[in-house]
C-alpha cells in the first residue's frame, strides 16, 4: 500500500524582548539561576501580571507578514497543571480567542511548484522554567529564570506532506520572525522549537490516521529526522496489523529515534479559563494599520524583487533572501560597486558566505564591510585584477591587510594591461616553447591554454587573460 | 488622657494629633497596651508588630514637628494578614503561611504608610479569605467583642472584632463575597467595599481575583472616606486597577439626604431574613426617609441566585490562585516526600484547612472537562444577568439600601457543619462583588444585645453617595457609637 | 450524593490534595451537599447571555518593555523550603 504523511507543526519562537511577558524581570540569556526570577515569575502570593506592549506589536506584526487576522480583541487564559518549572500551577496563554488567526504562507514544494500552508492560528504565552539533574543527588533543581519569557506559538494547518516540507515551512516562518526582528530564533538557545504532530494515511484517504506528537524539536536536521522516522515506526506499526497509539515522543538525537514520554500520573485536564487577572486585549483597526506601514520587506518579496531587478539567479536569490541582513548586504554591494549583480551574487554566496562560515561568523561580525567588499568588485570590472587574483586580495582583507586597493598596491597585484609588455612576455614564452608552437600550428589548438598558463606563471597571475589570449592567437597564427 | 484615646474615631485621633493635644507614640503606646490586655480573649491578631510601629509613630512625630505630617500621619492602624507587609510575617490565616515573611508590600500597604500610618499588626481572618465566621483561621477563631462566645463574622473578623474592641481606631480588610460587611455589620463597625478596580490588589494575596476588593474596617463613615481617599487609586502593577479620578471622599460628608432615591429590594426581606434584623433595617429605612430622602422599590430579579453563582465562580478562581502554593518557593512543604506527586499533595493537604481544600476541589470540579459548561460557564452568565438587574436599578435609583446580613452574629461552632447555611450569611452582600459594585454596611441597631448592620449599594463608582447617604444615617442615630461594654 | 468517592478522588488528585480517610468521607458529603445547591443554576435559561469574566467591561492596559525588577534572588529565597545553588529543589523529576 502507498502511505501518505500529515504533518502539522506547532512553533514556539521567543519573542526578542527587553523584559518579559507579565513583569518586568529581565528575558537576558544565561543568567546564574533565579536571578531573573522576579516576584511575578516566581508567582509569589499576592502579585499581579502585567501585559508588555512590545508582544502585542510582535504578535501583531507576525499576523500581518503571515497575511492573517489581528484579532480585535483577544483573551488570555490559564492553561492549569501542576509541574515544578511552572511556578503558578498555571501556564498564562491564548485558548478560544488567539491573538492571530488565518494566516498563509508559501514554500516550495518538492516538484519546484509554489505550496500554501495554512496557519491556523498564533497566540501569546509565557514559558516556563527549567529543571537540572546534574549533582543534586535524588533532587532536581528548578531555574525560573525562563519563567515568563514571552513566546509566540505558531501552529499551522495539517498541510505538511513529507519531513522536507516542513522543514520548508519551518525555514520560512524562521526568516519570517528574524526578518521581523521579532525573535532571534536562536535554536541552540532555544528560542525557536517545535511540535510535530504526524500521522499516516492511506494515500487518496480523506481522514486523518491517530496521530502522534514529537516534542521539542530544537534544530531543522531534527525536525526532518525525527519526522521520518517516525514516518517509517507508523508505517511498521500499521502494516504489522498493529494501531498507531495517540501519545506524545520525545526525539532521541543520539539513537535517531522516537520514543513515548514517561506518562504522567493522570490524564491531563487542564481547566482552561479565562485569567482574571487580566483583561481582554483589545487591538483596533487604525493600530494595525500604523504596523502595516512599518513592516519591512519580507522574504518573498524580497526574493521575487531580487530575480526581477538584479537578474540573478533563482537558487542565489533563495540563499541571499534567506535572512534579512544577508539581503541587505548583498543590496549594498551591489549599491556600491560598477560590477554586475550576478557577478556580486557569486562572490557574496560563494567566497564571502564561506568565509563566514568557516569563521563561524554572523554577518554583522564580518571583517570585511560591503564598502571594502564592493571596492574590490570594482577591482575586477575595471580589469585591475582578474577574478582569481581577487580571491587572494579577499582573503588578505578577511586576515585585516587593509582595502583592496591597499592590498593590491602592497603586494602588487596590479594586472599586467600594458600590450608592449604582455607581447614581450609572450615572445618569450613562444621562443622557449618551439615543440609545442609546432604542434599547435599543426593543428592543435587545444595548446593554446598551455600557452596562457606559461604567460600567467611569468607574471605571477597578473596579465590580463583576454588579452593574453588575443595576443598569443595573434602570434601563432 | 491617654485612657480616652482609644474611643475617638479615626478622624477624632487626627485632629488631636494635629493640635498636638498628645504625640503618635503615647496614642501607639496606648493601643498597644490595649492590644496587650485584650486580646488574649478576642484572638483578633495574628501579629502585633510593636517594634515597627513605635518607630514609624516617632517617625511621625518628628515628620509633624518638621511640618511634614501626612494625611494619615502618625494614626495608627491594623492590616488583615492578608496584605503582603515586607519583612513581617504574612500568613493569610493558613498553616500554609506559617512562615511566610513578605518580601515586599502590597500597594495598599505603602500607600497607607506613605500617608504615615502607623501599623500596630496584622489581623486575624478566615484561612484565605474563605470563610463567613472566622472559624476556618489556622489561628483559632476570633471572638465577637459583643459576646465572646460568638463569631465576629468572616472573613475580615480580626480587623473587625480588633476596631470594634477599640484596639485599633480602624483596619484594612478584604471583601470577596461580603468579608468586609458582613463581619462590620457582626461587630457594629463600619464596613467599607469600594469598586472593583478602586483600590489595586496587588499584594493582597489572592482569594477569588474578579471579586476580591480591599476596604476598611472603621468606627463611622467620616474614618471610611479618609482612609479610602489614600488607598484608592491606579496601580500600573495590578491589570485590574482601573485608572479613574479619586474625589475627595471627604467632600461627600457634608451634602444632606435631599433628594437621594434610596433603592428597596423586596428579595432583601423575604423568608430567609430574621424578623428583628429586618425590623431594625426597616426602621432605618425609615430614618433615612423622614430625612429627605425617596424610598423607591426595585427589583433584582436573579438575585436570589447570588451565592450560587458566587460559590462557582470564586471556588473556580481560587482552585486556579491557590495553585503556587505547592511547597517548592515558599510556604509549608511536607517532610521526606517519596516524588513530586507525594511533595505536592502532602504539602497542600497539611498546609490548608478542610474549608479551603473544599473550596479548591469545589472549583477544580467546575472547571473540569464536562463540567465547565454546566458550571463555571452557566455561572458566568448568571452572574452577568445579576449585573444587568442592577445596571436596571441603579437607572431608577441612586443606591440600594437592606440588610447586610439576614441574622446578627451567632455562636462560635453554630453553623461550622453545614456549608450551605454558612454561604447564606453572604446572601445580601454577594450580588455587589459578582457586579463589581461598592458598599458599605453601617450599625443600625441591635437584637438581644447583637449588632446589625444597613447595608447600601451603589453604582460603579459610586463610594460618594455611599458615604454620603452612610454618614448622614450616622449624625441621624448613634448606634456607630456604642461600644462593647467589656471593652470601654 | 451527587458525587460518588471515586469523583471526589479523581478531583483531588488533580488539585493535588491528599486527604485523610476522615476528612475524605466529610468531604464527600460536603462536596456533594455543595454541588446540589449550585445545581439550581441550571433551571436558569441563559440562551444568548455573554459569560461575565470581569465586573467591569474594560480593555488590558499594556506597560512599556523595560526592564524594571532587580536580582532580589537571596531575599526572597529565605521563604524557600529548600534551595541549593540558588535552585529550588523537588525529588528527582524524570521525564
Amino acid at each position: 500500500m502507498s502511505w501518505e504523511v500529515v504533518i502539522g507543526l506547532e512553533i514556539h519562537t521567543q519573542l526578542a524582548t527587553q523584559s518579559k511577558i507579565f513583569s518586568g524581570a529581565s528575558t537576558a540569556y544565561g543568567a546564574e539561576p533565579n536571578t531573573q526570577a522576579c516576584l511575578v515569575d516566581l508567582g509569589y502570593p499576592g502579585v499581579l501580571p502585567v501585559l508588555n506592549e512590545d508582544v502585542v506589536r510582535m504578535a501583531a506584526m507576525f499576523g500581518l507578514a503571515v497575511n492573517a487576522s489581528v484579532a480585535p480583541r483577544s483573551v488570555f487564559a490559564r492553561k492549569n497543571y501542576f509541574y515544578p518549572d511552572l511556578p503558578k500551577g498555571y501556564q498564562i496563554s491564548q485558548y478560544e480567542l488567539p491573538i492571530v488567526e488565518h494566516g498563509e504562507l508559501f514554500i516550495t514544494a518538492a516538484d519546484g511548484n509554489e505550496k500554501r500552508i495554512g496557519i491556523t492560528r498564533a497566540h501569546l504565552e509565557e514559558d516556563a522554567g527549567k529543571s537540572t539533574h546534574e549533582g543534586l543527588g535524588s533532587f532536581s533543581g528548578i531555574d525560573l529564570n525562563r519563567a515568563g519569557t514571552p513566546l509566540l506559538e505558531i501552529v499551522s494547518e495539517p498541510d505538511l506532506r513529507s519531513a522536507k516540507e516542513a522543514v520548508a515551512y519551518m525555514r520560512k516562518i524562521h526568516s519570517i520572525v528574524r526578518y521581523l526582528g521579532i525573535s532571534d530564533g536562536n535554536m541552540q538557545e532555544g528560542s525557536f522549537r517545535c511540535d510535530a504532530n504526524v500521522s499516516m494515511r492511506p494515500r487518496g484517504q480523506q481522514e486523518f490516521g491517530t496521530r502522534t506528537e514529537l516534542k521539542n524539536l530544537n534544530s531543522f536536521r531534527f525536525v526532518e529526522k525525527a519526522i521520518n522516522f517516525e514516518i517509517e515506526r507508523q508505517i511498521d506499526v500499521i502494516e504489522d496489523g498493529g494501531e498507531v497509539v495517540q501519545e506524545t515522543r520525545l526525539y532521541d538525537a543520539n539513537k535517531d529515534e522516537t520514543r513515548p514520554m514517561r506518562s504522567k500520573e493522570e490524564a491531563n485536564d487542564y481547566r482552561y479559563f479565562p485569567d482574571p487577572d487580566l483583561l481582554p486585549v483589545e487591538i483596533d483597526a487604525a493600530y494595525v494599520e500604523a504596523l502595516r506601514e512599518t513592516l519591512p520587506e519580507l522574504p518573498d518579496a524580497k526574493r521575487h524583487r531580487f530575480i526581477d531587478d538584479y537578474g540573478i539567479r533563482a537558487d542565489d536569490a533563495d540563499i541571499l533572501t534567506a535572512s534579512r541582513a544577508l539581503g541587505d548586504f548583498y543590496e549594498e554591494v551591489v549599491a556600491a560597486t560598477a560590477g554586475e549583480p550576478q557577478g556580486v551574487a557569486n562572490f557574496v554566496v560563494g567566497d564571502f558566505m564561506g568565509a563566514l562560515n568557516k569563521a563561524g561568523l554572523g554577518i554583522e561580525e564580518s571583517p570585511v564591510s560591503a564598502a571594502a567588499l564592493a571596492g574590490l568588485l570594482d577591482r575586477i570590472k575595471d580589469q585591475t585584477i582578474s577574478g582569481k587574483i581577487a580571491k587572494e586580495v579577499f582573503e588578505a582583507m578577511w586576515s585585516g591587510e587593509g582595502s583592496a586597493d591597499e592590498i593590491i598596491a602592497a603586494k602588487g597585484l596590479k594586472q599586467i594591461t600594458d600590450s608592449s609588455a604582455i607581447e614581450a612576455i609572450v615572445d618569450k614564452v613562444i621562443e622557449a616553447n618551439p615543440g609545442q608552437v609546432a604542434e599547435y600550428k599543426a593543428g592543435k589548438e587545444k595548446l593554446i591554454g598551455y600557452f596562457v598558463g606559461q604567460v600567467m606563471k611569468e607574471t605571477g597571475g597578473k596579465a590580463n587573460p583576454g588579452q593574453v589570449n588575443q595576443v598569443l592567437k595573434q602570434k601563432l597564427s | 488622657m491617654a485612657a480616652e484615646l482609644h474611643q475617638r474615631t479615626l478622624s477624632e485621633l487626627a485632629a488631636g494629633l494635629e493640635a498636638g493635644d498628645f504625640s503618635s507614640v503615647e496614642l501607639t503606646e496606648a493601643l498597644l497596651a490595649r492590644v496587650a490586655d485584650h486580646d488574649g480573649e478576642l484572638n483578633a491578631f495574628i501579629t502585633v508588630t510593636a517594634e515597627q510601629a513605635l518607630a514609624a509613630a516617632r517617625a511621625a512625630d518628628e515628620a509633624r514637628a518638621a511640618g511634614n505630617a501626612g494625611v494619615l500621619g502618625g494614626l495608627p492602624l491594623v492590616h488583615k494578614d492578608i496584605f503582603c507587609t515586607r519583612d513581617v510575617l504574612t500568613t493569610c490565616g493558613s498553616r500554609m503561611l506559617e512562615n511566610f515573611v513578605s518580601p515586599y508590600n502590597a500597594t495598599v500597604v505603602d500607600r497607607l504608610a506613605g500617608a504615615g500610618a502607623v501599623i500596630l499588626g496584622k489581623t486575624n481572618m478566615d484561612e484565605f479569605a474563605m470563610g463567613s465566621s472566622n472559624e476556618t483561621s489556622y489561628y483559632g477563631p476570633v471572638r465577637n467583642p459583643w459576646h465572646l462566645e460568638y463569631s465576629p463574622g468572616g472573613s475580615s473578623g480580626g480587623s473587625a472584632a480588633a476596631v470594634a474592641a477599640r484596639l485599633a481606631p480602624a483596619a484594612t480588610g478584604t471583601d470577596t463575597g461580603g468579608s468586609i460587611r458582613q463581619p462590620a455589620a457582626l461587630t457594629g463597625t463600619v464596613g467599607l467595599k469600594p469598586t472593583y478596580g478602586r483600590v489595586s490588589r496587588y499584594g493582597m494575596i489572592a482569594f477569588a481575583s474578579s471579586l476580591d476588593q480591599a476596604g476598611v474596617i472603621t468606627r463611622s463613615s467620616a474614618d471610611a472616606a479618609l482612609l479610602l481617599g489614600v488607598m484608592a487609586g491606579f496601580d500600573e502593577r495590578d491589570s485590574t486597577s482601573i485608572d479613574h479620578p479619586v474625589p475627595d471622599y471627604t467632600a461627600a460628608l457634608s451634602e444632606s439626604l435631599d433628594g437621594l432615591r434610596i433603592g428597596v429590594v423586596k428579595q432583601h426581606f423575604d423568608d430567609g431574613l430574621d424578623a428583628a434584623t429586618g425590623a431594625a433595617v426597616r426602621e432605618a429605612l425609615a430614618v433615612l426617609e423622614a430625612n429627605g430622602a425617596k424610598l423607591v422599590d426595585v427589583d433584582l430579579p436573579n438575585i436570589d441566585l447570588s451565592v450560587p453563582t458566587y460559590y462557582v465562580v470564586a471556588p473556580a478562581e481560587c482552585s486556579s490562585n491557590l495553585s503556587r502554593f505547592d511547597g517548592v518557593r515558599f510556604g509549608h512543604r511536607a517532610d521526606n516526600p517519596e516524588d513530586l506527586f507525594d511533595l505536592y499533595c502532602r504539602s497542600r493537604g497539611e498546609g490548608f484547612g478542610a474549608e479551603v481544600k473544599r473550596r479548591i476541589m469545589t472549583g477544580t470540579y467546575a472547571l473540569s472537562a464536562g463540567y465547565y459548561d454546566a458550571y463555571y460557564l452557566k455561572a458566568q452568565q448568571v452572574r452577568h444577568l445579576i449585573a444587568d438587574d442592577f445596571k436596571s436599578a441603579f437607572e431608577k435609583v441612586d443606591l440600594i439600601a437592606g440588610p447586610t446580613s439576614p441574622t446578627p452574629a451567632f455562636r462560635l461552632g453554630d453553623k461550622v457543619d453545614d456549608p450551605i447555611t454558612m454561604y447564606l450569611n453572604d446572601i445580601y452582600t454577594v450580588g455587589a462583588n459578582l457586579a463589581g459594585l461598592p458598599g458599605v454596611s453601617t450599625p443600625c441597631g441591635f437584637v438581644d444585645g447583637l449588632p446589625v448592620g444597613l447595608h447600601l449599594v451603589g453604582p460603579h463608582w459610586g463610594e460618594e453617595v455611599l458615604i454620603r447617604c452612610a454618614h448622614n444615617y450616622e449624625q441621624l442615630t448613634d448606634w456607630h457609637r456604642a461600644c462593647p461594654e467589656d471593652f470601654s | 450524593m451527587s458525587l460518588d468517592k471515586e469523583q471526589v478522588q479523581q478531583i483531588a488528585v488533580l488539585a493535588r490534595l491528599r486527604l485523610d480517610d476522615d476528612e475524605f468521607a466529610e468531604t464527600v458529603d460536603k462536596l456533594s451537599r455543595i454541588v446540589d445547591f449550585v445545581d439550581q443554576l441550571s433551571q436558569t435559561d441563559t440562551t444568548g447571555v455573554v459569560p461575565m469574566a470581569h465586573p467591569l467591561d474594560v480593555a488590558q492596559r499594556l506597560r512599556p518593555d523595560v526592564v524594571t525588577e532587580p536580582d532580589d534572588r537571596d531575599h526572597v529565597q529565605e521563604n524557600a523550603p529548600s534551595t541549593q545553588d540558588g535552585l529550588y529543589l523537588v525529588p528527582k523529576v524524570i521525564e
